[in-house]
């Protein structure tokens, strides 16, 4: 029974990380049909930014909650530039769009090198935030409690933004059909605008978090861009609930994989039994149900 | 006319690389150009897939790395005599050889499993893939992550694979000492004729029917399915191969490099193969070995002087080739002679430039033969 919660809590752990980084992802890519490579380049973005928050204020509790935003603004106006200056070219070139993408986070990591220097860079965590806390039982840090918490708000946000706000409804309705919406009179590239600024500010917040787990280096993003893409696709395109089902569900098989085995070894049998669910369902959990034969 | 200037550029690049190169550079260029002939022959694998077939593979690394840890491996037991054990296992392993590197003892096994490794690990998953209809950037994603995953587990199982530092400090190539210069000339000229060989088989590849249906299925799926063939086996077949020429190429790397390591193998220099291939043009013959010849030259050269400049320029290469010049510089002498012929040409809706559309169909109504009808895409552009 120990070892069972144990593993649950560490799986919700490890789930709310992957939520985090992917949540950003999924809506860019469920819009767009976009690979955006420099996701991950937002997120380091957005640590770097807690971290520059930092330098200026020195309490360690109101820079983490004013990074939050202010990490969002970040990733959200790179995120802006990129779709206006090259992703809008490519729109009938998804897979060129990804090799773009990762010239540029090439380029922004360099960039973070320079800018910061090559070594990692370490972000004070609050008082509040250091330390254990115990939870059915199990020692868990503050820490992961809190970024737990922030991707929850986060998947609430973003959904309650699609279910009832205007802006939210054209979002979907370009999802489910652009040319149908492009005909009842939705902007639809002004919409998938918005859409990439929402999902990049989103990834600035996560990077905002993680600062809490690690130190803020230039790869920062690249290691954790592989597992959201791959969030991404067994959770399916277009919602929410399948990028959140598919983060905690990945998230507590490698928990269990890394009990069992090893890490490196769970990280090969997750691909796996992602490999194999996609025989089942080849478009991931959930997918807007299309005619199309594309 | 048309046979004829793909085998010009064909003949110019072998007498490049047989005759001109060991004539004018030195003994460490030349050891530089074996090893970018080495990634010239993964280019030319990922222009099957990704060029004709459009299968964008990031995974390339995977294949490689499958091919050049097989004759790493064959290489540390041959240094370690019969029986041996190889040096860092006794350091960091319980000091036997596991029994899966014991078939690897035999060159002739070897040589078998650089060529079958890849191809079966190639065909699992393209059946996994392909049967199902996966295609596009969920391909590419699933490519991306298992060779993520590859290396992770490489450096996870530092006692059998070496680890982070991979296996390096070979002796001997099938009994040539590795470090002697006439040897490494030797290699030079072994790699840069399989490459040509390569090359050559390629040529005949596109000219069939089957690299016929290849381009077929890049450009219309569906309609190949409903004309009754399956574009899951053709697919298939284009992406073994290329598996197999990634592995080839990480076979012949690693006595020209002396390691091999999980950063050979991981995301980053899989993606960074795509890059020559995109740049000398993908779906052309000679442009996907040319490009990643020059974009490693460069990259050598580069980062030699400003080693923090080589990211941008790679960075910036990506950016420029894909979003202006997507069918690379094979591109560009089509694109001299549009625009002087028509000072405004309309936009070219179609991502991949397909100079067959341009030129005049041969007069044949009833087109026995396909493989004779339709000339090589190459042609006018290689």
């Amino acid at each position: 029974m120990d070892t069972f919660t144990n593993q649950l809590v560490a799986g919700l752990s490890v789930g709310s990380v992957l939520l985090l980084v992917a949540l950003g992802l999924s809506l860019t890519f469920g819009q767009l049909g976009v690979i955006n490579m420099a996701h991950g380049e937002f997120i380091m973005a957005g640590a770097y930014t807690a971290y520059v928050v930092q330098q200026a204020i020195s309490d360690p509790g109101a820079s983490l909650l004013i990074s939050i935003p202010i990490g969002f603004a970040v990733g959200g106006a790179m995120g802006l530039i990129l779709e206006i200056a090259l992703i809008s070219r490519l729109y009938h070139r998804p897979l060129d769009t990804l090799l773009v993408t990762f010239g540029v986070s090439l380029i922004l990591q360099q960039l973070a090198r320079d800018l910061f220097g090559a070594p990692a860079k370490q972000v004070v965590a609050p008082e509040w935030l250091s330390g254990q806390t115990s939870l059915a039982g199990v020692d868990v840090p503050k820490a992961r409690l809190f970024i737990f918490v922030l991707s929850i708000t986060a998947v609430l946000a973003v959904s309650a933004v699609l279910k009832l706000t205007p802006l939210g409804r054209r979002i979907r309705a370009t999802v489910q059909n652009r040319d149908l919406a492009e005909t009842i009179g939705i902007p639809t590239r002004r919409i998938d605008r918005y859409t990439f600024f929402i999902g990049s500010g989103i990834a600035g917040v996560a990077g905002v978090g993680l600062t809490l787990l690690g130190s803020t280096g230039p790869t920062l993003g690249t290691s954790y861009i592989v597992d959201a893409f791959l969030v991404v696709v067994a959770g399916g395109i277009g919602q929410v609930k399948g990028t959140v089902i598919a983060a905690f569900g990945l998230g507590l098989l490698q928990a269990t994989f890394e009990y069992s085995t090893t890490a490196s070894i769970a990280k090969m049998l997750l691909l796996l039994v992602i490999v194999l669910f996609l025989q089942v369902r080849p478009q991931g959990l959930f997918t807007v149900r299309t005619r199309s034969l594309a | 006319m048309k046979r004829l200037v793909p085998l010009l550029a064909y003949l110019l690049l072998a007498g490049a690389l047989l005759l001109l190169a060991p004539a004018i550079l030195t003994d460490f260029r030349l050891s530089l150009l074996s090893r970018f002939c080495t990634f010239a022959i993964v280019a030319v694998g990922i222009g099957l897939a990704w060029g004709r077939g459009g299968m964008l593979t990031l995974g390339q690394g995977l294949f490689f790395g499958l091919g050049a840890y097989v004759m790493a491996m064959h290489m540390k037991l041959d240094d370690a005599g019969p029986g041996g054990v190889p040096d860092f296992m006794k350091l960091y392993g319980d000091g036997k050889t596991p029994g899966w590197w014991e078939p690897f003892r035999s060159p002739i096994v070897t040589l078998l499993g650089i060529i079958l490794v890849p191809a079966i690990v190639a065909t699992v998953l393209g059946l996994a893939v392909f049967k199902r209809r996966v295609k596009g950037a969920y391909f590419a994603i699933l490519s991306q992550a298992l060779t993520a995953a590859f290396a992770i587990l490489l450096i996870g199982q530092q006692g059998t694979t070496g680890g982070f530092n991979g296996l390096n400090g070979f002796k001997s190539f099938f009994g040539y000492a590795v470090n002697d210069p006439v040897n490494r000339r030797l290699i030079y000229f072994l790699t840069a004729i399989i490459l040509l060989v390569i090359l050559a088989g390629m040529a005949q590849l596109y000219r069939s029917r089957f690299g016929e249906l290849l381009v077929a299925v890049r450009d219309g799926e569906e309609r190949v399915r409903f004309l009754g063939y399956d574009p899951a086996n053709i697919k298939l077949v284009a992406y073994v191969v290329s598996a197999v020429l990634a592995g080839i190429g990480g076979a012949l790397f690693v006595p020209i490099a002396g390691i091999i390591s999980p950063s050979d193998v991981g995301v980053v220099p899989s993606i960074a193969f795509v890059i020559g291939v995109a740049m000398g043009g993908r779906t052309t013959l000679l442009g996907p070995a040319v490009g990643a010849i020059a974009v490693a030259w460069a990259q050598t050269s580069l980062s030699e002087n400003f080693p923090s400049f080589w990211s941008y320029f790679q960075g910036g290469l990506f950016v420029i080739v894909i979003l202006f010049l997507p069918g690379g510089i094979a591109q560009l002498p089509t694109m001299a002679t549009r625009l002087r012929r028509r000072p405004k040409p309309p936009a070219d809706p179609s991502p991949i430039p397909q100079p067959r559309a341009a030129e005049p169909r041969a007069a044949e109504p009833r087109a026995a033969e396909p493989a004779t009808t339709s000339a090589p895409a190459t042609g006018a552009v290689a």
